[in-house]
């Protein structure tokens, strides 16, 4: 049988779709795995990156967080995890949170400086507080600049996710890892379709939901675009 | 005697200097092949980049497309494409370096385009009202105009392949990440350590000298602040 027809062998296979070994659960762990981690991740970054950028402070830390972080190998974070708390859930969430913490950062600073002096100026003129300054006219305009870093940190996060399967965690990654370690090329091959077409669903949803969050008055505008290529960075 | 061997055997130090000695031709290896992989990588990847990001520009029908292709290769997982690149091309340094090369394509083709769009209008014109013919006026005015994005892209697939290099160490190759992996399977912290640290080195180093060599092509920008 050619190659092609032994994957999709495999993916008819019922026992592939069953139990704790098979693709839903291992597609639950992927993701409840990224989630959590990228929740975490945003409630220590958002609050630092957000503050940052309203007292226009610390610009050079928030950008350079990033920097460092595309620097460091997210395969080195995950083995150094393993080393601080052993195997398991906990050294792939550690992992994953630092790796999801720089973008946002940088990005939601980034998203706060760009509003405009004038537009802060005229609303502390209108006798806005500088709490409703921030809640009302700094945050809903960099929104779109705050979903791009959760953005990247999530398609990072769910990327690197596929490696937890080296430090004995589930998730999508364990076709792989296994496949490897068994010589099945089939069981590789379909897991690294599994991962790719869940990294593939993850940023084209997350790219919609940050046009959505793009308040009316800003869109169409080339900020969008501008967003998109402050966001890169690799898994 | 005995209980500080003991306590050698049950704690684990970061750093075993002792290790590090007498592993030297080992690490040396792992950062050549670290440096050569990265270097493919990112030669290849320019040479694809070049003409895609050109023709992107150029015929902005094509932006699409090039844009959603290598966009999916960059959105992919490293591991996951390797693995599907490992039927067909096996465990082997071909495999490590399409993979390699994929992710450097959207961010090179992406600055080459940003900076060749950034060219002011008036420039162009000017070196078209001197007598400038298209391919010269792209070779000799748009180009070294953009060189400062470009050099940029180049800097960011550098440190990203750096670190994507060392998740080849799953599949056979690896530099500095075979430490990394040796230092996980053998639960043995100095390999680690010292493969994270070299790969971290080496990635400043790529930045700031290619930043350099940024500064050294284009005297006109200095002074000013570059991406």
């Amino acid at each position: 049988m050619s190659f092609i027809g032994q994957v999709l062998q495999w993916f008819l296979d019922g026992s592939h779709w069953q139990g704790d070994f098979g693709i839903p659960n291992r597609l639950f762990e992927h993701v409840s795995m990224s989630v959590e981690s990228l929740v975490a991740a945003a409630l220590i970054a958002l609050p630092i990156g957000v503050t940052l950028g309203h007292i226009g402070r610390g610009g050079n830390l928030a950008i350079n967080v990033s920097n460092v972080g595309r620097a460091v190998p997210s395969f080195a974070l995950l083995v150094i995890a393993v080393q601080l708390v052993g195997i398991g859930f906990w050294p792939a969430f550690i992992a994953l949170v630092a790796l999801g913490i720089p973008p946002i950062v940088t990005n939601s600073y980034i998203g706060m400086r760009e509003v405009d002096a004038d537009v802060r100026e005229a609303a502390k003129g209108m006798g806005m507080r500088d709490r409703a300054v921030l809640w009302q006219v700094e945050l809903p305009i960099a929104a779109p600049f705050l979903m791009a870093g959760v953005r990247t940190s999530a398609v990072n996060i769910v990327a690197t996710a596929t490696l937890a399967a080296l430090v004995a965690w589930g998730g999508l990654g364990r076709f792989i890892v296994d496949g490897l370690a068994q010589r099945d090329t089939v069981q590789l091959f379909a897991g690294a379709l599994l991962v790719a077409l869940l990294s593939v669903a993850v940023e084209l949803s997350l790219t919609a939901l940050q046009r959505i969050t793009t308040s009316r008055g800003l869109r169409n505008e080339t900020s969008i675009q501008e967003v998109r290529s402050t966001s890169l960075s690799a898994a | 005697m005995l209980a500080t061997g003991v306590v050698g055997a049950v704690e684990d130090p970061w750093i075993r200097w002792s290790w590090i000695s007498g592993h030297i031709p080992v690490i040396r290896d792992a950062l050549t092949q670290h440096i050569e992989l990265t270097v493919i990588a990112v030669g290849i990847g320019l040479l694809i980049a070049i003409p895609l990001g050109l023709l992107a520009w150029r015929l902005r029908l094509l932006r699409g497309p090039v844009f959603s292709v290598t966009g999916i290769l960059y959105t992919i997982p490293s591991l996951a494409l390797f693995a599907i690149l490992i039927p067909f091309t096996g465990l082997t340094v071909l495999t490590a370096e399409i993979g390699l090369v994929s992710y450097t394509l959207l961010i090179l083709i992406r600055n080459i385009v940003v900076g060749m769009d950034a060219v002011p209008l008036d420039v162009r014109e000017a070196a078209r009202g001197m007598g400038y013919r298209a391919l010269a006026e792209v070779l000799r005015v748009d180009l070294p105009l953009a060189l400062p994005a470009i050099m940029a892209g180049i800097r960011i697939a550098t440190v990203t392949t750096i670190g994507l290099v060392t998740v080849t160490a799953l599949i056979g190759e690896g530099g500095l990440g075979s430490l990394i992996l040796d230092g996980l399977i053998r639960d043995f912290k100095t390999p680690l350590v010292v493969g994270t640290l070299l790969s971290v080195v080496l990635a400043i180093v790529a930045d700031v000298s290619l930043s350099g060599v940024q500064r050294l092509l284009t005297p006109w920008s200095r002074g000013r602040s570059t991406a």
